[in-house]
C-alpha cells in the first residue's frame, strides 16, 4: 500500500482525537499486520467501496476504548452503555472520512459504522489486501487503527498521469 | 430559534446539543435520519437545520433535496465527514446554505451559525425591500 495513503490514516487520527476528544494521540511506526499483531476488545469498522476498497478498524481495549468513549461524549460511557457503540462508530466515521478527503481525485464512498464489542477478537476482512498496524498511544492507553485498502489500477493510472508520473 | 439536529449517532447529536447550549440555543429537536427528519419537518418547521450525510434510511443529501422540493427558505448546514470538494459542491447543488466538516469545534460550529443566520437574514432583508 502506497505511503501517503497511510499518512492520510494518522492524519486523520491525530486531527480527530485532538479536536473531538481533546487528547493528543502520539504515532508509532506502522507495520503489517501479523500473528503478533495485539487482539482487540472494541473494533469500529468502516468500509471502503469505489475507487478503493477496503476498510479501516479501530481496534481497542476495553478500558481505553471506554476512557475514550468519555471524554469523547463529555460523560461517563462503560462498554455496557447504550451509547458506547455509537461513540466508537462515530470516531472510527470521523477517522475514515477525514483520511479519504486527502485521496484527490478519487471517489470513495465510506459504508456507515460497525462496531465489534467482545473480548480478545480479531477483524478478518475477506479481501487479501495487507493490513498495516499503525500503533497510536494517548493517556487513555494504546489503540491501533487498522488499514486495508486497494486502489482500482485504473485510478492509480490515472492519477500518476495527473502527477506527471509515468504509470 | 428552534434547531434541528440530523444525526445517526446519538453521540454526535449530544456533542451538537452541548456546544449549541454554549452558544445560547437551547431549542432542540432531533432526528436519526432523513426519514425522521422529514416527519419532523412536516410538524414544525425550524429555524436552522443541522444535517448529517451518510445515514440509514435515507441520507443527508436526499434530506435536503426533499426539503428544497417544499421549502426553499429554511437554512441548512451539512455537517458531515465528507470533506471532498466534489461533495461540498453536490451538497450546495441540492441547496444546503453551508457546509462543516467533522470533526468541529465550538467556535467552528459557531460560526458556521452566524455566517448562515447573516447571510440568510441579509437575503430575506432584501426581498423584502
Amino acid at each position: 500500500m502506497d505511503v501517503r495513503y497511510i499518512n492520510s490514516f494518522v492524519g486523520a487520527t491525530c486531527n480527530v482525537f485532538e479536536t473531538m476528544v481533546g487528547m493528543p494521540v502520539a504515532v508509532d511506526k506502522p507495520t503489517v499486520k501479523s500473528e503478533a499483531t495485539p487482539s482487540a476488545d472494541v473494533s469500529g469498522v468502516i468500509g471502503f467501496s469505489g475507487d478503493a476498497t477496503g476498510s479501516v478498524v479501530l481496534a481497542f481495549s476495553f478500558d481505553t476504548a471506554a476512557k475514550i468513549a468519555s471524554a469523547f461524549a463529555g460523560a461517563q460511557i462503560t462498554p455496557q452503555h447504550p451509547d458506547f457503540a455509537d461513540a466508537i462508530g462515530e470516531l472510527a466515521n470521523m477517522v475514515a472520512g477525514g483520511a479519504k478527503s486527502k485521496f484527490d481525485g478519487f471517489n470513495i464512498n465510506i459504508s456507515l459504522p460497525n462496531v465489534i464489542v467482545g473480548r480478545d477478537h480479531n477483524v478478518c476482512p475477506s479481501r487479501s489486501a495487507p493490513r498495516i498496524v499503525i500503533p497510536c498511544r494517548t493517556e487513555a492507553g494504546f489503540f491501533y487503527v487498522e488499514v486495508g485498502m486497494v486502489v482500482e489500477k485504473k485510478v492509480q493510472r490515472a492519477a500518476a498521469v495527473a502527477a506527471g508520473v509515468t504509470p | 430559534m428552534k434547531i434541528m439536529l440530523v444525526d445517526d449517532s446519538r453521540t454526535i447529536r449530544n456533542i451538537q446539543k452541548n456546544v449549541l447550549k454554549q452558544l445560547n440555543h437551547t431549542d432542540v429537536v432531533e432526528a436519526a435520519d432523513g426519514v425522521e427528519a422529514l416527519a419532523r419537518f412536516q410538524e414544525q418547521v425550524p429555524d436552522l437545520m443541522f444535517v448529517d450525510w451518510n445515514m440509514p434510511n435515507m441520507d443527508g443529501l436526499t434530506l435536503v433535496r426533499k426539503i428544497r422540493e417544499v421549502n426553499r427558505t429554511v437554512p441548512i448546514i451539512m455537517c458531515t465527514t465528507e470533506a471532498e470538494k466534489s461533495r461540498v459542491l453536490e451538497a450546495i447543488k441540492a441547496g444546503v446554505n453551508n457546509y462543516i466538516v467533522k470533526p468541529f469545534t465550538v467556535d467552528s460550529l459557531g460560526e458556521k451559525i452566524q455566517q448562515t443566520m447573516a447571510k440568510v437574514n441579509a437575503a430575506a432583508g432584501a426581498a423584502a425591500h
